[in-house]
């Protein structure tokens, strides 16, 4: 994914009539995160009605106006978003419930994590699974919480940072970092934790070798790597 | 990003039903990606992460079928796909990263889009943009006089020389892979090597799927008795990039020959590339260097490099000679 060419080819990129103009690339767009202004669900579908109806007749043909009417870059209007229906999503994270209103479909996990739920251990890094940042783990498997959209995680069981431990009762992935002084800026700390706590139970071999693959997700510009491979083969040995 | 509809689909019939004007999301590491980007703009998504397609199971001929759902990291991790198809499993692990490979699934990866930086440009194809026909057809290639050090040396066309990213097509181009589809007008079976489509005139048509067409199963073929298989993938650095060149080969030796191969390569083509020209020359002859060098000759006789892409003519030689001694060994 980390497409070096890529990177620098952005920044060697002349200016373009959009972003000349002093508009955001549509990349850098913000959300609107703060909670909708719940509505009447007049002419909506639910989730369960659709659910349980599919049936294309009703729900896409009723929305498609909706869509057509949303300038194709802009971000839509808030009447827009929650075209999941009139349902609330509620998340469920580190063992507590979240119910979060109704959520724009375009918010990422990541961003409904950080700016919704407040739980800001999770980093935006790249925002284009690229660096590993934004791990976190869902139904105990790790991924890159800004390549998927919140609405698509009602029912999974979400950890983040700060669902592993706290402060004077560490999970030992992060005693480790903390002895190993596995970071410098520690940035990429959490995502990198993350990743070391889910490649406990995946199938990967014994070695070094084998700890740097598995964590080649996660990028670190300090280059604490070294430290990091030390604390994941320490906490490895302890479980061995 | 441009706002959607989002439903989740219950069931393969209510996605069908669904599909109109829209895109399925499974792992999304593409599609929201490229959303962000402002490549993909869909006007609706139907989630197909709770379809009951998320299995690996042998078939009554020997072969596996495995569920559109299995996420890239299970498939790879399967005890049958490590023992008889250990191409695959090679393939899926030398990609992406575990946290991608946790979320993206089979299905999604048979339509992963390039890596070129052109078509990634949120502004490609527009008025003030680079001219991209994969964005939108008749702007022009920008790749072909600009930056294309890792753009494609074989299939590909005066309209795009994209190359397609993903090392588990390559191999399973090499295992001859059937893909099962459903779709408004029923089921089908497209062989491996009918879906991927070469850009031609028409780079913005990937592959052979319908409008409203889902991917539910990849099946493989029983394993050939006694081959080996390997995958072999050469890059800028050691792990978490994309193929400069990469092979994919199934081999099976008898008497100091060669009785049966399938080679694949990927990094060099638009599209999953199978050299049936290699394996002509590879088929009866005794396994030595020389025939591996006339082989990976063979492969790239029709190779058409640009000014920054020409090493990747002899690298792949190079990587086609290294798999097939690893695979005949």
């Amino acid at each position: 994914m980390a497409d070096s060419s890529e990177l620098r080819f952005k920044n060697l990129r002349p200016p373009t009539q959009q972003n000349s103009a002093g508009e955001l690339a549509p990349d850098q767009q913000q959300l609107d995160l703060e909670p909708l202004t719940p509505e009447e669900p007049k002419g909506r579908f639910s989730r369960r009605s659709f659910l349980s109806g599919l049936g294309a007749t009703g729900f896409l043909a009723g929305a498609a106006p909706l869509v057509q009417a949303a300038p194709s870059v802009e971000p839509a209007p808030a009447d827009a978003a929650a075209v999941d229906g009139s349902d609330a999503v509620s998340l469920r994270v580190n063992g507590k419930e979240y119910n979060l209103g109704r959520l724009d479909p375009r918010a990422t996990l990541l961003d409904t994590l950080r700016e919704r739920i407040h739980l800001t251990g999770t980093k935006k890094g790249c925002d284009h699974g690229q660096c590993g940042a934004c791990t976190v783990h869902i139904n105990g498997r790790r991924v890159n919480s800004c390549l998927t959209f919140a609405v698509m995680h009602e029912g999974d069981e979400i950890t983040t940072i700060e669902g592993l431990g706290r402060p004077g009762n560490l999970h030992p992935m992060q005693a480790a970092f903390v002895e190993h002084d596995g970071y410098q800026c520690g940035y990429c700390t959490s995502g990198q934790i993350m990743s070391a706590v889910a490649l406990l139970k995946e199938p990967i071999g014994p070695s070094d070798e084998d700890i740097k693959h598995a964590m080649a997700g996660n990028i670190c510009r300090c280059g604490a790597y070294t430290n990091i491979v030390a604390a994941v083969r320490q906490v490895r040995a302890e479980r061995a | 990003m441009q706002t959607f509809n989002y439903i989740k689909a219950a069931s393969i019939d209510k996605a069908l039903g669904a599909a109109n004007g829209t895109k399925f999301i499974a792992g999304g590491t593409t599609l929201v990606d490229l959303m962000k980007l402002n490549v993909e703009t869909p006007s609706g998504l139907v989630d197909i992460n709770i379809l009951p397609l998320d299995k690996i199971e042998p078939l009554p001929n020997g072969g596996l079928r495995i569920g559109a759902m299995v996420r890239n990291s299970d498939l790879a991790w399967n005890a049958d796909v490590q023992k008889n198809y250990a191409v695959l499993s090679e393939a899926i692990l030398s990609g992406a990263s575990p946290q991608l490979r946790n979320m993206a699934t089979t299905g999604g990866n048979l339509l992963q889009r390039t890596r070129c930086a052109y078509f990634r440009e949120p502004s490609a194809g527009t008025p003030g943009g680079y001219g991209c026909n994969k964005r939108a057809p008749g702007t022009g290639c920008a790749a072909l006089e600009g930056f294309h050090r890792t753009h494609a040396v074989l299939g590909t066309s005066d309209q795009c020389i994209a190359t397609h990213p993903s090392d588990m097509c390559v191999a399973m181009a090499a295992l001859e892979a059937a893909i099962l589809v459903e779709g408004p007008k029923g089921k089908r079976t497209i062989p491996f090597a009918d879906f991927h489509k070469l850009p031609s005139a028409t780079p913005h048509i990937e592959n052979a799927l319908e409008p409203g067409e889902l991917i539910t199963y990849v099946d493989l073929p029983k394993p050939i008795d006694g081959a080996k298989s390997v995958y072999l993938k050469l890059r800028d650095r050691a792990s978490y990039e994309f193929a400069l060149a990469s092979a994919a080969v199934v081999a099976k030796v008898e008497g100091g020959h060669i009785r049966y191969v399938r080679v694949a390569m990927g990094g060099i083509g638009t599209k999953p590339w199978r050299s049936h020209e290699a394996e002509a020359a590879l088929m009866g002859k005794a396994v030595d260097a020389a025939h591996f060098r006339t082989a990976a000759e063979a492969a790239l006789k029709d190779a058409k490099p640009r000014t920054d892409n020409a090493f990747k003519v002899e690298l792949a030689r190079r990587c086609l000679v290294r798999t097939l001694k690893l695979a005949t060994a």
